[in-house]
């Protein structure tokens, strides 16, 4: 049974219709937070979130307060809030941005004091045009009401907030990629190192990146303090987090759930969660952070939803989204759109990364729709290993990014635990399936 | 960062340990020990981006060995670096197979093939077999992206060396990458072609065959050539070119990389008008030159006609004879020649005649004493200073590789530039502080930077004016370029400009930007009145400049002139004076092309050309080098010292000057002056003049970078030439160096502004009608046609709308032309581009200049 | 002379406003003459590269990386279905199949009547009601064959226009507010709050010290 008796930190308002209005904010405790924080010295709110042990929820899983404080005496000349949300089935950042927008303000006013950063971008995936609307209505409501602008609730602190339109690229949820973006080039990631924005970061200058979620949870452990965000969940991953299942289960959605606490299985199976698969169907295989993370099969249901529990295994918990592939679904089909994906997305900068996807995408073509040959197995395998050497996780690589080191992800994975179906693919001369 | 404290640090590459540079790159590192870690997108002269992967090594770091590019990583000390390990063998054998991958098979039908770094990469490591069964990736084969460049976009492997130049270092980005993932591409805009001046550097440091320039395309495979290395004279610049040939035609120019020149760039102009050059009878489909004069021709009945060189050189001698006084003789011109022809020259007018009417410079440069005068930078010197003041004009038209290794500093470096200019600039949205001046102003300036003290009606702020003055200070460790930035503007306005800056900031060094090509190394032979050869000058002595010889031709007391080599109706501004000038003399033009000149020539001595033949130049900076023939001259052409040799020995005098070597011996032995050195050790960067000589080991010329070039020499003068500004102490008792007090300018006294007129700016075009340009199938179709340029506000005020035709009243009557506006003009002044054509193809710019005052004013009005 | 209209022009130049540095308002501006021609006209990609002091080739390169900016024509309606991993598992290929003979074009074709574009997009973020689709970027929660049939319609009978504008048109609400006071007063400001702020730690750091000495 899964455990639910964590509060809703970022998702408290999932059951009012009206929950992305001013008013329903600052009915439900809205900016609280803020007036708190700017009452204390930014150091201290940085101290807080310090405590809270909050892991960054774009995929990586850097501790927030950790980052802020790199640079500790040296100044941060911007911040920018992460909201590309582009990693397949990941959707619990556009909940947030849709439902929630005045949350991810407020928490966005907060990191910019602590940081004392007097410019923030929020970078919005260009497909949520609502998303985007709702946004800048909250931005214009907390101007209006003196919660942003010049001298914030008569404060010495002042902030101006732009909420800034991607235009459809994966890739710009990369960070330095992201800067690139909004630098209005081409979303080329940097090359490394630096290995972090805090160093140079928007027109070369520390910069702090932070994802939605990630900003999402501040009022919270403002209202709350850092130690009642680090009471919750165990070990190194605090709090709670917002996991977007999807696939075939019976009830897909964003759950938020205290980290650790509950298991994959709980997620999927759970009445009050996922729900389970459909009448009749068997789990085949699920995905455990995003199209970019090693697949998991049955075996691993029982890991609990924690970032170094789901490292320890070999993949890792990324962006938050799960992925439920049933016994009736084709894993060498469900392979081949997922190196689709990255073929489409990849930036082109490395010639790993650009012409590894599409060859790679090509032999998948292939083998699930006919033309396939028992030596592109072992091709397949060699071209991984030639993105990311060894096929190791977490992966080395060739490549600038990683988006590259995750094409093999899923091909690795596929082709290791079921390759018995791209063997019958091969010899039915396409999916045997269709 | 890299440690400034430390000047060294090591690191292990291999087992071996090496010695760099703090903050050096790791692939220039190893590669200095002898270790050469393959490349792709890598440039020496661009900054590394990362992105083919080629360069992957494995370094030593916190998380155990990982794979890092070489040719972005900087080295650390105690750095230990892998390059052979099978990981890096593994890495490097994958990402040239997925380069290969959608590479098209044409290498036998592709420009490149037998030069190209992929190819040869592939020869050496790649697997011989591919495992790549799918459909290459399609696009539609060359198209044509500017005038000159043709783009293969499957062949191109995205290494963004291209765009990289076009954005980086010649700063207009008319290429860029368009697309994602594997769809990527190269792609000018289609409203916008690619039409840098710069474009064949694209095409030169392509690593496939992506980009070929249109010029050189299936006209020679690479192992049928033949290369010399030598300097382009295609402007004052000189970058070191590597000139091929195939058999004795002239197919393709590169540009060598230099380091104190041109870092391996070229512009356009230099790189594709060999074809001007090429005056050989050829098969139909080869462009070929038809403007080159082939042998000598003597005027009979009218006509010019051919003739043996014997006849040709018996009529000149006997028309410089029959002249009488040899004050009634004088030459213009000389700025073609090599710096041996040029003393030849000169030992024959001067020293065998005795004339003192010579001049290199046609009126349209600067005074040669105050030249002599000023303490000199070096191109590399005003690169690197911290603040360049401009007095000059547009440096992308009249020299475009100075324009490039400046801009770096002002794009890259964060350098300071001032400009002090009436006229259009391409450095202009780079530079920190612009003194607008109006024509005929620049002398009032340069006194109120001198001063702080600024006179009312000038257009510069109080402000602006101490700002630039807070940055120059007294000239330490500023570099002042100068030149001429209007040619509608009397050169003594300019040359009292540039005075005052010398006096008034000592501190300061010039680098004179003086356009035609050895113009320099001619005013050191002493191709200028009271100038000597070695720098040196003749307070006593007294003689006609290029303006004053034509007046003398006019009124008879000149009766014979020598015009050597250019066109003089083509480089004088005032084209009426010029004309009749010719009409009213007799002339001996002695060149290697074609020209209006030429309908006025008595006797045409046909010279042999660049390309065809060997000697020393020197370039803006004082550097000599050498230039080295690759092919032979057509038809009965001579070289300028041998002509100067034989018409010396026809006229009764013989020189014992008759071969280059001989030449470059006498101006080495009687001046110091660093020819025969120079020649004898043809391919290096050369030596400046009045500089000590340290010998600079070049590097080897990495195939990688620069594809196409063969080897070229690394090493040269390995001693000094000891002291250089020696002068010719023969000539007179008198001849010395010139100093400061030498310099006597006239004042000129600017009228007062009309407020009803336009002051014209008239700017030098880099697609001009010069001879090159005309001479050139290649190039000549992008010679610029004449327009008025105006400011939008101006024209307003005048109630004249953009893009109409009006009417110019100008002192030589009235006529009509197309105006365009552009907001860069400076206010109450017009642009006109001189040497060029309206698109009638009337010489519109010759009528504008009113040649009697020293700024010409226009009133413009509707039709 | 600006390409753009009047008020398009005046929002391009606030927009410019908005940013430190000019070139980073290229995609808000690219949106913007989106929005104006319903794709990147030549003349819309020349006025960004002047209102960012770039170049046409720039523009065009910056904007063909991302994909919902359009070089050709497109209809009044971009339709977009997901076939991305959770909505292949719900038969999203099916239903780009039948989109495709609803709208009688192929995928990435424009329809006929030039009304509708029709685009196999990756994931859209909105995984739980899989299959995905979004018309000019709304999501418009369709699923199945008839409710899409049903969906278009509505498109085609104006009945979804409060939702659903044209294409290009992306951000309808304005922005309004922003920092009354000068940036460099601003500067000031935090220059001090910082100064304050490394104060405090340097007394921290003493008062640690002494105690220690203690
Ligand atoms: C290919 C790729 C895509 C990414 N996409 C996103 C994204 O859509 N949203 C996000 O917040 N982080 C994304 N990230 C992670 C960011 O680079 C960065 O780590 C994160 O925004 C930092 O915020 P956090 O510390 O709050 O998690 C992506 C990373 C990679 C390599
Ligand atoms: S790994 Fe792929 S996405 Fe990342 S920088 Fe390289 S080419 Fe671009
Ligand atoms: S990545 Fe180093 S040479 Fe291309």
């Amino acid at each position: 049974m899964a455990t639910l008796d964590a509060p809703r930190i970022v998702s408290s308002r999932r059951d009012m219709a009206d929950s992305f209005t001013w008013v329903r904010y600052l009915e439900t405790g809205g900016y609280n937070a803020l007036r708190k924080a700017l009452s204390m010295f930014p150091e201290d709110v940085a101290a807080q979130v310090d405590a809270a042990s909050l892991l960054g929820r774009g995929g990586a899983g850097f501790p927030a307060g950790r980052k802020w404080s790199m640079l500790r005496r040296s100044a941060i000349s911007y911040l920018v809030v992460n909201g590309d949300e582009s990693e397949p089935a990941t959707f619990k950042d556009h909940y947030l941005v849709e439902r929630d927008p005045h949350q991810l303000v407020e928490g966005v006013i907060i990191a910019a004091y602590a940081l004392q950063v007097t410019q923030a971008f929020i970078f919005l995936r260009g497909e949520f045009a609502l998303g985007l609307e709702r946004v800048q209505q909250a931005l214009n409501d907390a101007y209006a009401h003196g919660a942003l602008g010049s001298k914030i609730f008569g404060s010495d602190f002042s902030l101006d907030v732009v909420v800034h339109p991607g235009a459809g690229a994966y890739i710009c949820g990369e960070e330095t990629s992201l800067l690139e973006s909004l630098e209005g080039k081409r979303g080329f990631p940097r090359i490394k190192p630096p290995f972090f924005p805090a160093v140079t970061g928007l027109y070369g200058e520390p910069t702090v990146v932070n994802n939605v979620e990630t900003m999402s949870n501040l009022p919270w452990i403002i209202n709350n303090g850092g130690a009642a965000f680090a009471a919750l969940g165990a070990g190194r991953s605090t709090g709670t987090r917002l996991f977007a299942l999807a696939g075939n289960v019976k009830n897909p959605g964003v759950f938020e759930l205290e980290m650790v606490k509950n298991t994959f299985r709980d997620i999927i199976f759970d009445p009050a969660l996922g729900g389970g698969l459909a009448e009749g169907r068997s789990l085949k295989a699920f995905i455990p952070g995003g199209v970019s993370a090693p697949w998991f099969g049955p075996d691993q249901l029982d890991t609990p939803l924690g970032q170094d529990e789901v490292g320890a295994l070999g993949s890792m918990l990324g962006s938050g989204s799960i992925v439920v592939m049933d016994d009736a679904s084709c894993v060498v089909r469900a392979t081949w759109r997922i190196t689709k994906f990255f073929s489409r997305e990849s930036c082109g900068q490395c010639t790993p990364c650009r012409e590894g996807s599409g060859w790679i995408e090509r032999v998948m073509y292939r083998l699930e729709h006919g033309g396939g040959r028992m030596e592109d197995l072992d091709l397949l395998l060699d071209l991984c290993d030639n993105i990311a050497p060894g096929l190791s996780w977490p992966p080395q690589q060739t490549t600038i990014c990683v988006l590259g080191p995750s094409i093999p992800s899923s091909v690795h994975s596929a082709l290791s635990m079921f390759r018995d179906d791209f063997v019958a693919h091969v010899n039915h001369g396409g999916c045997p399936h269709a | 960062m890299p440690d400034a404290s430390r000047t060294k640090v090591n690191i292990t590459v291999d087992g071996r340990s090496v010695e760099a540079a703090p903050g050096e790159l790791l692939i220039t590192a190893a590669e200095r020990a002898g270790t050469y870690i393959p490349r792709f997108c890598y440039h020496p002269r661009m900054e590394p981006v990362g992105m083919c992967r080629m360069c992957l090594v494995e370094v030593d770091g916190p998380r155990g060995a990982t794979l890092q590019p070489a040719c972005y990583l900087k080295v650390a000390d105690g750095m230990n670096v892998t390059t052979t390990s099978d990981k890096v063998k593994k890495a490097q054998d994958g990402v040239l197979e997925f380069l290969l991958a959608n590479h098209p098979l044409d290498c036998p039908v592709c420009d490149k093939g037998g030069e190209c770094p992929l190819q040869d990469q592939t020869l050496a490591h790649g697997s011989g077999e591919t495992r790549f069964a799918e459909e290459k990736r399609h696009f539609v084969k060359p198209v044509e992206i500017g005038e000159l460049v043709l783009l293969d976009r499957e062949r191109c492997i995205q290494c963004a060396r291209c765009t990289r130049f076009a954005s980086e270092v010649a700063g207009e980005a008319q290429i860029a990458f368009a697309g994602r993932g594997d769809l990527i591409e190269v792609a000018p805009s289609p409203t916008q072609p690619f039409d840098s001046f710069f474009s064949g550097n694209t095409v030169q440091i392509c690593p496939v065959g992506a980009l070929t320039a249109k010029p050189y395309r299936f006209s020679a495979r690479p192992w049928d050539l033949e290369q010399v290395e030598s300097t382009c004279t295609t402007c004052a610049v000189g970058c070191r070119v590597a000139v091929q040939s195939s058999g004795n035609r002239l197919t393709r120019v590169l540009g060598v990389d230099s380091e104190p020149v041109n870092h391996g760039w070229l512009c356009d102009k230099g790189r594709f008008t060999l074809d001007s050059v090429d005056g050989h009878e050829h098969d139909t489909d080869v462009l070929s030159a038809q403007s080159r004069i082939t042998q000598p021709l003597v005027r009979r009945g009218g006509e010019l006609t051919p003739v043996s060189w014997g006849v040709a050189l018996a009529e000149a001698a006997r028309l410089l004879h029959e002249a009488g006084d040899a004050s009634a003789i004088g030459a213009i011109g000389g700025a073609t020649l090599t710096n041996e022809g040029a003393f030849a020259w000169e030992r024959f007018l001067r020293g065998a005649i005795g004339t003192e009417n010579l001049d290199a410079q046609f009126g349209d440069g600067l005074d040669p004493v105050l030249l002599q005068t000023l303490p000199l930078a070096t191109i590399d010197e005003a690169a690197a200073a911290s603040v360049v003041l401009t007095l000059t004009g547009d440096l992308r038209e009249e020299l475009p590789v100075l324009f490039l290794r400046l801009r770096e500093g002002f794009a890259h470096q964060g350098h300071a530039l001032v400009e002090l200019s009436s006229g259009p600039s391409a450095l202009r949205p780079l530079a920190r502080h612009v003194l607008s001046v109006r024509p005929g102003e620049a002398p009032t300036l340069a006194r109120a930077l001198v001063s702080g003290r600024l006179p009312v009606g000038t257009l510069v702020g109080e402000s602006e004016l101490a700002d630039a003055r807070a940055l120059i200070g007294d000239g330490t460790g500023v570099v002042i370029v100068v030149g001429r930035a209007n040619l509608a503007e009397d050169q003594r306005i300019v040359d009292e400009a540039v005075s005052i800056l010398a006096h008034g900031l000592p501190g300061a060094t010039f680098l004179v930007a003086l356009r035609r090509a050895n113009v320099r190394g001619a005013l050191d032979m002493g191709l200028g009145p009271r100038l000597r050869p070695g720098r040196g000058f003749d307070p006593v002595a007294s003689g006609r400049d290029t303006p004053a010889q034509l007046r003398a031709m006019v009124s008879g007391t000149q009766r014979v002139t020598i015009v050597l080599g250019g066109c003089l109706l083509g480089n004088v501004v005032d084209q009426e004076l010029a004309s009749a000038a010719l009409a009213s003399s007799k002339v001996i033009a002695v060149t290697g092309h074609g020209g209006a000149t030429l309908a006025h020539a008595d006797v045409v001595l046909p010279a042999s050309v660049q390309h065809e033949r060997t000697g020393t130049v020197t370039n803006l900076e004082g550097r000599v080098t050498a230039v080295a023939p690759k092919v032979g001259a057509p038809g009965s052409a001579w070289p300028d010292v041998a002509i100067a040799a034989e018409l010396a020995l026809a006229w009764g005098q013989d020189l014992g000057l008759g071969s280059v070597e001989l030449c470059a011996q006498a101006i080495e032995e009687t001046t110091g002056y660093a020819a025969l050195s120079v020649l004898q050790d043809q391919a290096f960067d050369g030596v400046v003049m009045g500089r000590e000589v340290t010998p600079v080991a070049r590097h080897a010329m990495d195939p990688m970078a620069f594809p196409g070039i063969r080897s070229t020499k690394t090493a040269g003068l390995a001693e000094s030439t000891g002291a250089t500004t020696l002068l010719d102490a023969s000539t007179t008792a008198t001849t010395r160096g010139a100093a400061k007090d030498d310099v006597h300018l006239d004042k000129v006294d600017v009228p007062l502004a009309d407020a009803y007129a336009l002051r014209l700016v008239l700017v030098r075009r880099l697609y001009d009608r010069g001879i090159a340009m005309q001479g050139s199938p290649a190039l000549g179709a992008l010679i610029s046609t004449t327009s008025l340029s105006v400011h939008p506000r101006d024209l307003d005020h005048l109630g004249l709308a953009s893009g109409a035709r009006v009417k110019v009243r100008a002192r030589a009557g009235d006529f009509e032309i197309g105006v365009v506006t552009d907001e860069t003009v400076l206010r109450g002044t017009c642009v006109a581009p001189f040497g060029t054509l309206d698109e009638t193809g009337a010489d519109v710019v010759a009528r504008m200049i009113d040649a009697s005052s020293p700024v010409t004013q226009l009133r413009l009005e509707t039709q | 002379m600006s390409h753009f209209r009047t008020d398009i022009r005046q929002r391009a130049e606030e927009l410019v406003a908005l940013y430190p540095r000019k070139r980073s308002a290229m995609l808000p501006l690219l949106h913007l003459a989106q929005e104006h021609d319903g794709y990147l006209s030549d003349e819309g990609i020349a006025e960004v590269a002047a209102l960012t002091d770039t170049t046409p080739a720039d523009v065009r390169g910056t904007a063909s990386f991302y994909d919902m900016f359009h070089l050709e024509p497109v209809g009044q309606y971009v339709v977009g279905v997901c076939t991305n991993i959770a909505c292949l598992l719900a038969g999203g290929e099916e239903l780009l199949e039948h989109a495709s003979r609803t709208l009688d074009c192929a995928v990435g074709a424009t329809s006929s009547d030039e009304m509708f574009t029709l685009e196999e997009t990756e994931c859209l973020a909105d995984c739980n009601l899989a299959p995905c689709v979004q018309v000019n970027h709304r999501y418009v929660r369709t699923t199945t064959p008839a409710s899409f049939d049903a969906m278009i319609a509505d498109l085609r009978d104006g009945r979804l226009d409060h939702e659903v504008p044209s294409h290009g048109t992306l951000i309808r609400v304005k922005r309004q507010g922003g920092l009354r006071v000068a940036k460099d007063e601003i500067a000031a400001e935090r220059a001090q709050a910082l100064a304050a702020r490394t104060a405090r730690a340097d007394a921290a750091a003493a008062a640690a010290a002494a105690q220690e000495k203690k």
